[in-house]
């Protein structure tokens, strides 16, 4: 019962929870958690499709995936620290100054 | 290298020069360069012309081809000149009386700054070259070419006194009124484009007769249309007395001797198309006959000086149109050719009354000066003599060719003789009106009598010399019963070769010398009459604004020519254009550049206020929302 379908439904499951966190969460760190989830949903059809169509591919890009989610969540949280530190709020609906 | 080339470019050249160096070259080296160039366009006319005549007269016909202006594949047109009799007659015209009134003008002019007195000689000049060009010319396309400049040279000096806004309007008006007539004229070279393939005289002129009568008769009118507006007949004379506002020389050259005269040199070198059309050479007779009549009449009351000679020149254009409207071609250009002399003359003199007199123009300010300026006196009686037609002067014989071929010519109409000789009485008594009222009776103007001079010989020069060609060219064209030496006629009878029905009198030697007494009496009386109403203490003058009936009144604003075209076409044409400018430019054009303006602004505010708000969490909703549409096109399309 466990076959590429399977795995497909729960990536697509994964992904909606996580946008929907994204779409309804004000807290940034909700938030990027969301993103992770999105990321991995992303992860999950990819070994999924990888090992069902026997590609090394998809196994290689999730590598690529996880690297970069490891970099951005550096990045993320450093922004997410020093907005912190001179708004004392981060609450992402009042950030809004670059708006132009 | 063909002389015709020198007679032509060289005024050309030295405008040029003049303009861009004669201001600093001094007044002296301008006008000389500029007289010396006319005079040797003259020596070098005289030279064609000398060997044109030497030709046998079937062949007198010289084409010079200058260069190709286009050629195309089925359409060729080159810049070429045509010397003929006609032709020569007028290149000698142009450069000898234009080189008397460039004499004239190094004395007229001397007061104006070197500048101006360069810029005068430089646009001179420049009409010099396109008289030329308009008459040389061997096609239609050149003839046009010349028509154009001779109306941009004209415009150039009728404004020559730029700080004068009545000068600048005057020159507006006889550009824009000569633009009516020229669109007839371009319209007739399209027409006779599409009938002949061709604009070339020698492929047009000799076969116009494979022209349908109807297609003639457009074709005529709207040559004459042209002619109607350069000869500024009526209705399209109301240009010309105001041209007077140009300097004196600049009237007595172009709009007396020499431009003005260009629509009846159009008749005559297109009679061919014209003799096809009975209904347009009717039409170019009575318009020629009505305007000699209806100008000479308000010639009679005007008191300006200038505008006198200006009405006249209008009235006796009228007996040239008339003269080739009746079939009477060589008699109208020997109009043409005594005009040119008598009435430069007279201008040239009114022109030194004017210097002698500081500006002043109005006669009833004269009075007395023959002997303050005796040698001006002279020659302006010549000058009238011959414009009123007093027997023996060159006046009276071209004029009363012209009424004798009105009354037995071969289109002859006793309506037209009738009102040719109306007009040439009112001619006798408004010339008689202008000298006796500046010349002779009690000075009414003591102060400006006291300061009248005599002009110097460069201007009183050229006077002798035109009084005297004034009553030689006479001799060119004695009556036929006279004698048997015609050398007028015979020049130019090459010319009008075609012409079926030799214009020679069908009329008895009783009837031409019962019509010369006729004349002769007429000019009599009314000079008497104007010599008793404008000598004595009191003369008749009434003051401005006096109308001393409603003739008078009529007369004196000139049938209200200027008031109707004021009301119907300026009025009419000021009252289209505010509406254009308030509805169609602001209100359509404008409007529609703002609203496309305002739309972007609105569009724009409303994506900034509304879609781009700085909100996060909906920035993700639009990608979500772009996602999931891209997802659903993949989805549907992706086979």
């Amino acid at each position: 019962m466990f076959g590429v379908g399977f795995f497909l439904a729960l990536a697509f499951a994964l992904f909606a929870v996580g946008a929907f966190g994204v779409l309804t969460r004000r807290d940034p760190l909700v938030m990027f958690m969301c993103i992770e989830m999105m990321f991995n949903s992303g992860n999950l059809a990819l070994v999924a499709l990888s090992r069902y169509l026997g590609l090394a591919s998809g196994h290689a890009l999730v590598f690529f995936v996880v690297a970069v989610a490891a970099a951005e969540v550096a990045v993320g949280l450093g922004i997410i620290i020093a907005i912190f530190r001179t708004e004392k709020d981060v609450n992402v609906d009042h950030l809004s100054e670059l708006k132009g | 290298m063909n002389p015709l080339l020198v007679v032509l470019f060289l005024p050309l050249a030295t405008a040029v020069f003049n303009r861009l160096f004669g201001a600093r070259l001094g007044k002296g080296a301008a006008a000389g360069l500029a007289c010396a160039s006319v005079l040797v366009a003259f020596a070098f006319a005289a030279d064609s012309v000398l060997g044109l005549a030497a030709l046998p007269a079937a062949s007198r016909q010289v084409l010079v081809h200058v260069y190709d202006l286009l050629d195309l594949a089925s359409f060729r047109v080159g810049f070429d000149l045509l010397l003929d009799p006609l032709s020569g007659m007028m290149i000698l015209v142009v450069t000898g009386i234009g080189f008397l009134i460039h004499l004239y003008a190094v004395g007229y002019m001397h007061e104006e700054d070197a500048g101006e007195y360069a810029r005068f000689f430089a646009y001179v000049n420049f009409f010099v070259f396109s008289m030329l060009t308009l008459v040389l010319a061997a096609n239609f396309l050149v003839i046009f070419t010349g028509w154009e400049l001779v109306g941009v040279s004209s415009y150039l000096l009728i404004g020559f006194y730029r700080g004068k806004t009545s000068a600048a309007d005057a020159g507006k008006k006889a550009f824009i009124v000569n633009r009516v007539g020229d669109f007839g004229f371009l319209m007739a070279i399209f027409l006779i484009w599409n009938a002949f393939g061709s604009l070339d005289f020698s492929a047009v002129l000799p076969h116009a007769a494979a022209l349908s009568p109807g297609m003639a008769t457009a074709v005529g009118l709207l040559l004459f249309m042209g002619a109607a507006g350069k000869s500024a007949q009526g209705p399209l004379h109301v240009w010309l007395p105001d041209a007077m506002e140009g300097p004196t020389p600049v009237s007595a050259l172009i709009h007396a001797a020499t431009m003005v005269t260009a629509g009846v040199f159009l008749v005559a070198r297109c009679h061919a198309i014209f003799e096809l059309s009975p209904l347009a050479l009717g039409v170019v007779a009575w318009t020629g006959a009505l305007t000699a009549f209806l100008a000479a009449t308000v010639a009679m009351v005007q008191v300006d000086i200038k505008r006198v000679w200006a009405y006249s020149t209008v009235s006796q254009l009228g007996y040239m149109v008339l003269g080739v409207g009746v079939g009477a071609y060589t008699a109208g250009l020997f109009h043409l050719l005594t005009h040119a002399f008598f009435k430069a003359l007279l201008f040239l003199a009114a022109g030194s009354v004017m210097h002698a007199l500081h500006g002043e123009l109005d006669m009833r300010r004269m009075g007395g000066l023959w002997r303050k300026m005796p040698l001006t006196c002279a020659t302006m009686i010549v000058g009238a003599a011959c414009l009123a037609g007093v027997p023996l002067t060159s006046g009276f014989f071209s004029k009363d060719e012209i009424l004798l071929m009105a009354l037995r010519g071969p289109h002859a109409d006793f309506g037209l003789w009738l009102l040719g000789y109306l007009g040439a009485a009112c001619t006798a008594f408004y010339s008689g009106r202008l000298i006796f009222s500046v010349f002779f009776g009690k000075p009414r103007d003591h102060h400006a009598y006291e300061h009248a001079h005599e002009s110097p010989w460069v201007m009183g020069l050229p006077l002798v010399l035109l009084a005297v060609g004034s009553l030689a060219v006479g001799l060119l064209g004695l009556p036929g019963f006279l004698t048997h030496w015609q050398p007028f006629t015979d020049w130019l009878a090459p010319v009008f070769a075609d012409l079926k029905a030799v214009p020679e009198a069908s009329a008895s030697r009783a009837l031409v010398l019962g019509l010369m007494a006729l004349y002769t009496g007429t000019v009599a009386v009314l000079g008497w009459i104007a010599w008793r109403l404008y000598t004595g203490e009191a003369a008749a003058h009434p003051a401005d604004g006096e109308a001393t009936s409603a003739l008078h009144r009529l007369l004196w604003n000139k049938y209200f020519f200027d008031e109707a075209y004021g009301f119907v076409f300026v009025r009419a044409l000021l009252g289209y254009s505010r509406w254009l400018w308030r509805w169609v430019d602001q209100g359509l054009v404008d409007g529609t550049v703002n609203g496309v303006a305002a739309a972007a602004q609105a569009a724009g505010d409303f994506l900034r206020g509304r879609v781009h708000n700085g909100r996060t969490r909906q920035y993700a909703a639009y990608l979500a929302a772009g996602a999931c549409l891209l997802l659903g096109l993949a989805l549907i399309y992706h086979r």
